[in-house]
């Protein structure tokens, strides 16, 4: 269990974190998300205990990170923004250091140091200096300290930055693997990341939380959750099918394109089946029929600018 | 104990990692024979002790351990792996004293490497064992003392630059208060008792007691408590450092 109480931290005048409060149980994946300077990072790093607070503070699986700061730590993996690491080490040495410093047994260390190497795909460059590794591997190095102690809390900043399609693959396998009995907490700005490893995300701008919930839940949040886009072919004349679709009386808006028409739905309602039995009896040519989940960045947008604007 | 070891073999290893630990110790023994031999006037002089290299040594150290104290915590602080070494279960005074110990070890190496001076003097004469032993403990704890002052103000700043700019004048104001043109300037406008405190402060008046012969456990006292003060201090700025 995380608990935030009223974490806040102030820089001089800036306000980084603003009297931020929240709870992470066992088994959920929280996504962090918020435009640049939002306080992601800030807020990762007082409960890793980098940085201390202004005022409140945050509890990890019992122990405040101030006041029992090593128990809080032990319980942590954490992978720092940018997985700074130690140069001139190779993941070798490096990994015996991390595993040295957190008190692992000789025979655990060796264990959990192969487990994490074939985990991350570290092999190859295993006595390699660090320094002379590519962005990729060096972000692997890091997450291979953060998990090494297979800890109960993991506390990710960025981890897929600077991996290429593959590795982000692998590593959000490797989060969803671990997810199960930890508990995880990434941040991110990749939206599809969300989708793909968080069972629930918390949207951050100026340090205040500003929605928190399951990606589906915000997803729906989207004028695009559930609106219908069809795609018609030339043949079909895209005029009389807008005019059709408008007249639904469960359209509530429609947007086009040169091929793509949008219908938007009134609040409550399905247009999906209204829509394909209309095709079928107009006899549309349709290249592309779906109906939308909802934008995630759209969502996001909205609400970091709309409170910046505020 | 266990958490400042490792960190100090981690640190001592990554100092023998790169050519930094050679460079140091090949310059550190060329100077040490240039001062015996040349500026030290070692064969002139027709003495066997080594009073010429200890008379020199805090020179030699004032410009060779800021430049190694400089990347304590400055270098730390750049590359960003302080936020990894802060986020490990070891305490902030774990973390300043095994760093601090793996430079001290290292600046003991390069020390005791210029054992050769140690046996020539034997070879050519009969000197006083106990007083060069006392001289070699007494150059240990003074390096130990520029390195905290160094270690202390490395963890000001990223920039290694201004953390050796601020290490050696610091270190050099350090050693002048020890010197008697420098005291006799300050007791024309300072009350004498304050003077005393100064010269009292200095590497070298302790220092060069040590190597005089005369010992007195007062030299070693001060050099460890500098050390502590230091390190102290240290552990205080990074913790400062964490809270703004």
């Amino acid at each position: 269990m995380i608990e935030v109480r009223s974490l806040t931290k102030h820089y001089g005048n800036l306000t980084a974190v603003d009297n931020l409060s929240f709870e992470v149980a066992p088994g959920e994946v929280l996504g962090f998300l918020g435009p640049n300077g939002a306080g992601k990072s800030t807020t990762m790093r007082m409960i890793a205990g980098f940085l201390t607070p202004t005022s409140g503070t945050a509890l990890v699986c019992g122990h405040d990170v101030q006041s029992d700061a090593i128990a809080a730590r032990r319980a942590i993996g954490y992978l720092p923004e940018g997985a700074p690491s130690y140069p001139e080490m190779t993941p070798r040495s490096f990994l015996a250091f991390i595993a040295a410093i957190r008190g692992l047994a000789t025979e655990t260390a060796s264990q959990r140091i192969a487990a994490v190497t074939e985990q991350l795909h570290l092999e190859s460059v295993f006595d390699q200096p660090i320094d002379t590794l590519s962005k990729g591997f060096r972000r692997r190095v890091g997450l291979a300290q953060a998990i090494l102690h297979d800890p109960q809390v993991l506390i990710l900043d960025e981890p897929t930055d600077g991996l290429d399609p593959n590795q982000k693959h692998e590593v959000r396998n490797l989060i969803r693997a671990m997810a199960s009995d930890k508990i995880i907490v990434i941040s991110t700005h990749i939206l599809e990341e969300v989708h793909a490893v968080c069972s629930r995300a918390i949207i951050i701008a100026n340090g205040q939380r500003l929605a928190d919930d399951t990606p589906a839940a915000l997803e729906a949040r989207s004028r695009y959750h559930q609106a219908v886009s069809l795609t018609v072919n030339e043949q079909t004349d895209i005029e009389s099918v807008r005019t059709t679709l408008r007249n639904l009386p469960d359209v509530r808006s429609i947007e086009n394109d040169e091929r793509t028409i949008i219908a938007f739905p009134q609040p409550g309602t399905t247009l999906l089946p209204q829509v394909t039995a209309l095709a079928n009896q107009h006899g549309w040519q349709l290249d592309g029929l779906q109906q939308e989940r909802g934008r995630l960045d759209e969502v996001f947008r909205e609400i970091t600018v709309g409170e910046a604007a505020a | 104990m266990n958490a400042v070891m490792t960190i100090a073999r981690r640190e001592l290893r990554s100092y023998f990692a790169t050519p930094v630990a050679y460079v140091f110790i090949i310059i550190f023994l060329v100077m040490a024979g240039w001062a015996t031999f040349y500026v030290g006037r070692f064969y002139e002089r027709g003495q066997a002790d080594l009073v010429p290299f200890f008379s020199f040594l805090p020179w030699l150290y004032l410009f060779l351990i800021p430049p190694l104290a400089m990347r304590l915590w400055a270098e730390e602080r750049r590359s960003g792996s302080i936020e990894l070494l802060m986020t490990l279960p070891v305490t902030l005074p774990q973390a300043v004293l095994g760093k601090f110990v793996a430079a001290w070890v290292f600046t003991t190496i390069a020390l005791v490497l210029t054992f050769p001076l140690w046996i020539t003097v034997n070879y050519l004469g009969d000197p006083d064992n106990g007083v060069i032993v006392a001289s070699y403990l007494g150059g240990i704890l003074m390096a130990g003392g520029f390195l905290a002052i160094g270690s202390a103000l490395s963890a000001l700043t990223r920039n290694q630059v201004i953390a050796f700019i601020l290490t050696i004048v610091t270190c050099f104001v350090f050693l002048l208060i020890g010197y008697e043109i420098v005291l006799s300037v300050l007791s024309g406008v300072l009350p004498q008792p304050l003077v005393d405190a100064i010269a009292s402060l200095s590497f070298n008046t302790h220092f060069q007691s040590i190597v005089k012969g005369v010992i007195d456990l007062r030299d070693f006292v001060y050099f460890l408590l500098l050390i502590g003060f230091f390190l102290l201090a240290n552990a205080i700025i990074l913790d400062m450092k964490k809270a703004s």
